[in-house]
C-alpha cells in the first residue's frame, strides 16, 4: 500500500539524528573543510548513536536492524549537517556491510566487533580508479589466484582512508568480473598516499597503490558479480540520499538568506527570479528524495535494483548540482566566499560526477 | 505504515484495467478524432456511458480488493490519459465541476448535481467549471462575471463570459449536467464577493458561442460560453452567500479560499494525467529503441553511453519523479493531510517534465516522430496543456514559493 510516512521508529531515528547533523555536525563543516579532517569529538560522538553499528549483525555485538529505508534516512539528515562528517560518521559500513553480507566466520569476527566497540573504527572501501574512463563495473584493477593466494595489482583513489582505521575492502576484477577483498591497511605491497580534491575535504581519502599485494584466499569475501554489483548499487542509494541531505541543506540556507537580504528596498527573496529559483529547487529536492526512498524500498524487498539505483543518482547527481549552483547565485557576490555555506555545498557536490559508494546501506 | 512503493492490490487491478480501456478504446480512435476537431467522438463517449463507468467496479473482486484511494483515482487519469488524453477529457463526468461540488457544497448540493451521473441508463452529461474570462486566467480573482439575486424570485442572476470552459460543449447542452460558474456577488469586496454557482445544462440565459480551435487535446470541447440574464435557483450557490471584506476566517468560509481548494483535488489529476501522455511516449520511444536493437544500458557509466541513452534514463529519472510527486499529493488526500504545496509540486514538476519528455521524443524520432502516422507528434501538442490549465507553471511556482518562504500572496505575487 503506497505510503510516504517513516515508522514512528524511523521518525525518531530522523529527529535525533537531524538534532546532532544540527548541534554537531553543521557548527564544524567549515573547520572540517580547511582541517581536512572530520573533528574527532564529533564522529566519536555519532559513533555513541550506533548508526552504522545498528544495522551490523547482532551475532557480533550489532542491532541486527538492517535496513536501507533507515539508511537512506540517516544519510540524508547526516548530509544535511555535513557532507563530508557524514561520510566520516558512515564509513565503518563501508567494511562492515560487505564483511558482513558476504565475509566468513572468521573475517567477521576479526572486523566486525572492532566497528561495533565503544571506540569510533573507521571503515575502507577502495573502488574508483583515477583514470577519466573509469567504470566501476569493469575496474582494471585485477586479482589474480596464485595457489593459496591472491595477487593484487592496481590503483585505488577516493578511497576514504581516516586516523585509526585498520582494514580496508577493495573491489578488483577476476577473470570471472567482479571480486571483493579485505586486508589490513598497512598489508605489504600497499601504498597510501593522501589525496588533496576540490571538495568534501573533511573526509581524508587516499590514492592506494597495490603492487604485487598478496593476500591469502579467506581475504577474498564470497561476493560473486551480481553481488557486487548489487553493492555498488547500494552505493549509490546511500550517496543519493546524502546528496539530497546535501541539497537541502544548501537550499534552506539560500530560501533564509533570500528573505533577508534587501535589495532596492525590497527582499530578493519577494522578486520572482529569486523565488521561482527556491521553488524549483524545493520541488526537486523532492522529487529527487522520492526515487531514492523507492530504490531503498526495493532494496529492502531484495530486488535488483540497477535501474532504480541509476536513476535515482543520476537525478540527485544533476539537481543537487542546480541546486547548490542555485544557492551561490542567490548570495550572489557573498556566495563565492568561504564564510558562507553555498561555495562549500557546490564543491562537495562537484564530486558526485565521479563518487561511487563512499557510503553504504 | 512504514514508507511504501508498492501498489495494493486494488490499485493494480484498476491500474490494469484501465490501460486495458486505454489500448483497446482510446487508441484506435486516437488519431481519428484528433483529425476531426469538433466532432463528437460518440463510440468513446457512448462505451464510457454505458459501460467504461461500471465496468472496474462490477467486477467483485475489483470492488474488494484494497486499494491507494486517491492514488488510484491518479492511477486512473494516468492511464486513461496514456490512451489519450483529449478523449479523456471528453469522457461523460462530472470532472471538474464535480471536484467542485464535492469541495465546497452541502451534501445535498453532492446528492442533486452528481447523482445523475451515478444512475444507469440515460444518455451521456458532463460537468465543467468556468472560472476564466477573456481578462482573467492566472488572476482568477479578476473575473467580472456577476451574480445578483433577486429578492422576488429568489434566484442568482448571472451575467458575462467564460472562456476555456473544458468540457463545456456537453456540459452546457445535454440535460442533467452542469457548469460551475465563478462570479461575483459584490465587486467591492475583491476576492472575498467570489462564489461558485451550478448551472444546470440548457439554463435559459446560458449559451454556448463555440469551441476553440487549439495545438493539441482536441477531442476535447474547450467552450466559450455567454451569460445573459440567466437565472438560477438560490439553493444553487456553492456555500455560503456571506461576503467576507477580509478574507476568509476559520468559520467554514467555502468562497474564494473554497473554491481554491478544489485545485489541491484537481491538481495531482491534472498531473497524473501529465504522466499518462509522457509515459505513452518515453514507452513508445523505448520501444521503437528497442526494434532497433538498442537496449538502455543502466549499468554503464554515462560517459558510455550514447546521447539517446542519456536523454532516456534522464526522462525517465524525470517522469518517475514527478509520479511519485502526484502520488505524494494524491496519498497526503488519503491521510487528510493539507496538500496544498505538494499539489503544487506535483502539478508544476509533471506539466514541465512530460513537456519535455514529449518535445526530446519527438527530436530523438527525427522526421518518424514528427509525422502523423505515428501518434508521437500529438503526444506533444497534448503534452502542453498540462503546463498551462490548472495554475500554469509560474502560478504554481508562486504557490510553491509563497508557502516555503512564508510569505503571503501580496509579497508574493
Ligand atoms: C485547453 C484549455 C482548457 C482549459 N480548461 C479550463 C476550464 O475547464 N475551466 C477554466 O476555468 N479554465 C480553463 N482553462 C483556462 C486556463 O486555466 C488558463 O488559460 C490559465 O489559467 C492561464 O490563464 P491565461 O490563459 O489567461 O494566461 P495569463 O494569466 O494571461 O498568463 C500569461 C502568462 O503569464 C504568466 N503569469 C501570469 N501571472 C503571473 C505571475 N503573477 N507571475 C509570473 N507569471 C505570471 C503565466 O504563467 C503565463 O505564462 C483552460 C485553458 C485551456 C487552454
Amino acid at each position: 500500500m503506497i505510503d510516504f510516512e517513516p515508522s514512528e521508529e524511523q521518525a525518531l531515528i530522523v529527529e535525533t539524528v537531524h538534532a546532532f547533523a544540527e548541534n554537531e555536525i553543521r557548527p564544524l563543516c567549515r573547520v572540517a573543510d580547511e582541517a581536512g579532517a572530520p573533528p574527532k569529538n564529533v564522529v566519536e560522538a555519532a559513533h555513541e548513536l550506533g548508526l552504522v553499528a545498528n544495522s551490523l549483525p547482532e551475532a557480533h555485538g550489532g542491532g541486527g536492524e538492517r535496513s536501507a529505508m533507515t539508511g537512506v534516512l540517516i544519510a540524508e539528515e547526516l548530509a544535511w549537517g555535513d557532507l563530508a562528517i557524514a561520510l566520516a560518521i558512515l564509513s565503518p559500513g563501508l567494511l562492515g556491510f560487505p564483511v558482513a553480507d558476504f565475509g566468513s566466520e572468521s573475517l567477521q569476527k576479526e572486523i566486525l566487533p572492532g566497528l561495533v566497540g565503544d571506540a569510533f573504527v573507521p571503515g575502507s572501501l577502495a573502488i574508483v580508479e583515477p583514470r577519466f574512463d573509469f567504470d566501476v563495473f569493469h575496474p582494471q584493477t585485477t586479482a589474480k589466484r596464485d595457489g593459496d593466494e591472491y595477487l593484487l595489482d592496481g590503483v585505488k583513489c577516493q578511497v576514504p582512508w581516516l586516523e585509526g582505521g585498520r582494514h580496508v575492502a577493495v573491489i578488483a576484477r577476476e577473470e570471472a568480473g567482479l571480486a571483493a577483498f579485505v586486508l589490513a591497511r598497512d598489508h605489504a605491497g600497499l601504498q597510501a598516499e593522501p589525496e588533496l580534491k576540490m571538495g568534501i575535504c573533511g573526509l581524508p581519502t587516499s590514492e592506494v597503490t597495490f603492487s604485487s599485494v598478496r593476500v591469502p584466499a579467506e581475504a577474498r569475501l564470497s561476493a560473486s558479480d551480481d553481488e557486487i554489483r548489487q553493492m555498488i548499487n547500494r552505493g549509490r542509494i546511500a550517496l543519493a540520499a546524502a546528496g539530497v541531505g546535501t541539497a537541502r541543506a544548501s537550499f534552506e540556507v539560500a530560501r533564509d538568506y533570500a528573505k533577508e537580504r534587501e535589495t532596492f528596498g525590497q527582499p530578493i527573496a519577494t522578486r520572482q527570479a529569486i523565488a521561482f529559483k527556491l521553488a524549483d529547487m524545493a520541488i526537486e529536492i523532492d522529487g529527487a528524495r522520492l526515487l531514492v526512498w523507492e530504490a531503498a524500498a526495493a532494496l529492502d524487498r531484495g530486488e535488483d535494483v540497477s535501474r532504480l539505483a541509476r536513476l535515482a543518482y543520476d537525478q540527485t547527481m544533476r539537481i543537487a548540482l542546480t541546486v547548490t549552483d542555485g544557492a551561490v547565485q542567490v548570495y550572489g557576490g557573498h556566495g563565492y566566499i568561504r564564510e558562507y555555506l553555498p561555495e562549500l555545498h557546490l564543491r562537495n557536490i562537484a564530486g558526485f560526477a565521479s563518487f561511487e559508494t563512499l557510503a553504504l546501506v | 505504515m512504514p514508507i511504501d512503493f508498492e501498489l495494493s492490490e486494488g490499485s493494480k487491478l484498476a491500474q490494469a484495467h484501465y490501460r486495458q480501456v486505454a489500448v483497446d478504446q482510446m487508441r484506435p480512435i486516437s488519431r481519428k478524432y484528433d483529425l476531426a476537431e469538433h466532432h463528437l467522438p460518440t463510440e468513446w463517449v457512448d462505451y464510457w456511458w454505458d459501460e467504461g463507468r461500471f465496468s472496474f467496479h462490477d467486477k467483485a473482486e475489483n470492488k474488494t480488493a484494497p486499494n491507494d484511494g486517491f492514488v488510484t483515482v491518479c492511477l486512473q487519469a494516468e492511464e486513461l490519459c496514456w490512451g489519450d488524453a483529449g478523449l479523456y477529457l471528453r469522457m461523460p463526468t462530472p470532472a471538474l465541476g464535480g471536484s467542485a461540488v464535492s469541495s465546497a457544497g452541502t451534501n445535498e448540493q453532492r446528492e442533486q448535481f452528481m447523482s445523475a451521473f451515478r444512475e444507469k441508463g440515460g444518455h451521456p452529461i458532463w460537468g465543467a467549471m468556468a472560472i476564466t474570462e477573456p481578462q482573467a486566467g492566472s488572476d482568477a480573482a479578476a473575473i467580472e462575471t456577476t451574480a445578483d439575486f433577486d429578492a422576488d424570485t429568489e434566484e442568482w442572476i448571472l451575467n458575462g463570459t467564460k472562456i476555456f470552459c473544458t468540457a463545456g460543449e456537453g456540459a452546457s447542452t445535454a440535460d442533467g449536467g452542469f457548469i460551475v460558474v465563478w462570479a461575483t456577488i459584490d465587486k467591492s469586496a475583491g476576492r472575498g464577493g467570489i462564489k461558485s454557482f451550478v448551472v444546470m445544462a440548457n439554463t435559459p440565459g446560458m449559451e454556448l458561442i463555440g469551441c476553440e480551435k487549439k495545438l493539441g487535446i482536441r477531442a476535447s470541447d474547450t467552450a466559450t460560453l455567454r451569460f445573459d440574464n440567466c437565472r438560477v435557483p438560490k439553493e444553487n450557490l456553492l456555500g455560503s452567500a456571506e461576503v467576507r471584506k477580509k478574507g476568509p476566517t476559520k468559520t467554514g468560509d467555502k468562497g474564494f479560499k473554497g473554491a481554491m481548494a478544489t485545485f489541491d483535488a484537481s491538481r495531482p489529476i491534472v498531473a497524473a494525467m501529465a504522466t499518462g501522455v509522457g509515459g505513452a511516449a518515453l514507452d513508445f520511444l523505448k520501444e521503437e529503441l528497442e526494434n532497433q536493437g538498442i537496449q538502455i544500458r543502466y549499468d554503464t557509466p554515462p560517459r558510455e553511453l550514447t546521447a539517446i541513452e542519456r536523454d532516456v534514463i534522464e526522462m525517465e529519472a524525470e517522469l518517475q519523479a514527478a509520479r511519485l510527486l502526484t502520488w505524494r499529493a494524491a496519498w497526503m488526500m488519503n491521510t487528510g493531510k493539507r496538500n496544498n504545496l505538494e499539489a503544487s509540486m506535483a502539478k508544476a514538476k509533471a506539466g514541465l517534465a512530460v513537456t519535455k519528455i514529449t518535445q526530446k521524443t519527438v527530436q530523438i524520432l527525427g522526421p518518424v516522430g514528427y509525422s502523423k502516422k505515428l501518434l508521437v507528434e500529438k503526444w506533444m501538442r497534448d503534452a502542453k496543456i498540462n503546463d498551462i490549465y490548472e495554475g500554469t507553471q509560474q502560478i504554481n511556482q508562486l504557490i510553491v514559493a509563497r508557502r516555503i518562504l512564508d510569505y503571503p500572496s501580496a509579497m508574493l505575487r
